[in-house]
């Protein structure tokens, strides 16, 4: 019988019960997303990354930009001056995993792409203090020694088609060449450039 | 959100706001209705365990958080599709404080847009304000006291590649620039090249080699002449820079003088447009303007 002198001396039953009292929860908040076309579908005229601007952002994962910059936008009048319009969930549905980190040391970078030339990116990451001699950004500068790995690059493209991203056959066929030759930077910096340019900043 | 989901949020979540009420009542109801603690029908070695009943002001607040979720849930979004009777949404928050900031602040906008932009450059509330926008989209690239970097204009010194005058500096805010320096390296050989650079230092009076120079002045007739001019005075619709003045975007010493000749230089202005309204746009060219005017008032000095 269910009485709580039996749940307390069955610890089996009463994780069970935990778990089904918990999960209601998960049940509410979640499972109703997965419908809801807001959550699911991309916003008007997203395009996917490209094959480098994928690379770039593997770089970003690597060298753990997502640690000290967020990619999110809140909707309060003091970030949206700052950033730009605030973020939506249609921005993300192509991110596998998305990288809205958590803490800013340094500013928000969802709407970064096209804020600053290719030229000061670069030079920003091999050397901050050179272009903002109060950033305490750290330099990355084995990115420019080292060439985009391309071994897997077709299959990362693969694998990111089955969780739904509409890359298409020619793409993922030309994309090992498509990167073959590019520095790191360069394409940290392609991909920095495509962030939060699928709607408008005001 | 579908109907079907909206039903099944608020049914769950109803079902267990009920649950966890009858838990709490129902515990209540078990205890000893004398208060007393009694004893559990257990024992080891002599020692027993009491059945203390839970004290009423834990109980109690348990129920108050019940209360107080559904009191919330009534008043903000959260069942579902049910917007709450306050019809509260983080969109709408932002909105309504986009508006009181527009109520506050919007009429020293508009003023500040209708005064000119020589008259707006001397107001020290607008300057306080151009420096605040300055640090936010300008800092990174020209540096917090606007001189510049290798590459990145420094703008306090008078010197404008696109020119110095408001319309112009508006206009280089807008719609941003793109400079095109074309690499003369394949063109000149590195003898042409150092030939050249010899010729660009003449031109601003520096100490240069004048054999070198005069046949460097040739390429230049040839190759620099239609952008930087005949006088090498530069070209602010083409933004070439006043090769006489001895200010150089990219650094003048010998060395990067040649590698500018030799491997060009692209410069890009990031077009402001999309990032800042009239009003803004209007208060950070003044605030540029003024940056160089001040610098000229303190050199006649």
């Amino acid at each position: 019988m269910l009485t709580h002198d039996h749940i307390e001396r069955h610890t089996g039953l009463m994780v069970v019960l935990i778990l089904v009292v918990i999960s209601f929860g998960g049940l509410v908040q979640i499972l109703p997303l997965f419908s809801d076309r807001d959550v699911t579908e991309p916003i008007e005229g997203m395009t996917p990354l490209t094959a480098l601007e994928l690379e770039g952002r593997d770089v970003y994962i690597r060298e753990g930009c997502h640690v000290c910059h967020t990619q999110k936008i809140r909707a309060l009048r003091t970030e949206v001056e700052r950033y730009g319009h605030y973020s939506v969930a249609g921005e993300f549905v192509w991110d596998h995993p998305f990288m809205w980190g958590s803490k800013r040391t340094g500013p928000d970078l969802a709407r970064v792409g096209g804020r600053y030339s290719d030229d000061w990116q670069l030079q920003h990451l091999y050397d901050p203090r050179s272009l903002v001699p109060e950033s305490n950004m750290p330099a990355y500068p084995w990115l420019f020694e080292r060439e985009v790995n391309n071994r897997h690059t077709a299959r990362k493209l693969t694998v990111l088609r089955r969780l739904g991203v509409p890359y298409t056959d020619e793409q993922i066929e030309t994309a090992a060449e498509d990167v073959a030759g590019y520095t790191e930077a360069e394409a940290l910096v392609a991909y920095l450039q495509t962030l939060g340019t699928a709607i408008p900043r005001r | 959100m579908s109907t079907g989901w909206s039903l099944f949020v608020i049914i769950v979540t109803f079902g267990m706001l009920a649950g966890f009420t009858w838990l709490v009542l129902n515990t209540r109801r078990i205890q000893d209705p004398d208060g007393g603690s009694k004893l559990n029908d257990h024992e080891f070695d002599g020692i027993t365990e009491l059945d203390t009943p839970m004290p009423d002001w834990f109980s109690f607040m348990f129920l108050a958080s019940i209360a107080f979720a559904v009191l919330y849930l009534a008043l903000y979004p959260g069942l579902g599709n049910f917007p709450g009777l306050l019809g509260w949404s983080s969109a709408g928050a932002l909105e309504q404080d986009q508006r009181r900031a527009e109520a506050r602040h919007g009429p020293l906008f508009q003023r500040y847009a209708r005064t000119p932009v020589e008259e707006l450059a001397k107001d020290p509330q607008a300057v306080r304000m151009g420096q605040r926008l300055f640090g936010n989209y300008c800092a990174q690239c020209h540096g917090s006291a606007a001189q510049g970097a290798p590459g990145y204009p420094n703008l306090t010194d008078g010197h404008f590649s696109w020119g110095g005058e408001p319309a112009q500096i508006r206009a280089t805010l807008v719609n941003g620039r793109q400079a095109i320096m074309p690499a003369w390296g394949g063109a000149l050989g590195e003898d042409g090249i150092a030939d050249t650079t010899e010729f660009v230092l003449a031109l601003a009076g520096r100490d240069h080699d004048t054999d070198a120079a005069e046949r460097g002045s040739a390429h230049y007739q040839q190759l620099c002449v239609a952008c930087h001019g005949p006088e090498g005075r530069g070209n602010t619709a083409l933004g070439a820079g006043d090769l006489t003045t001895g200010v150089y975007l990219y650094g003048g010493s010998r060395e990067t003088i040649a590698k500018t000749l030799r491997e060009g230089r692209q410069g890009v202005m990031p077009p402001q447009r999309d990032v800042l309204d009239e009003a803004r746009l209007h208060i950070l060219t003044a605030y540029v303007y003024g940056l160089s005017k001040r610098h000229g008032a303190a050199e006649s000095q």
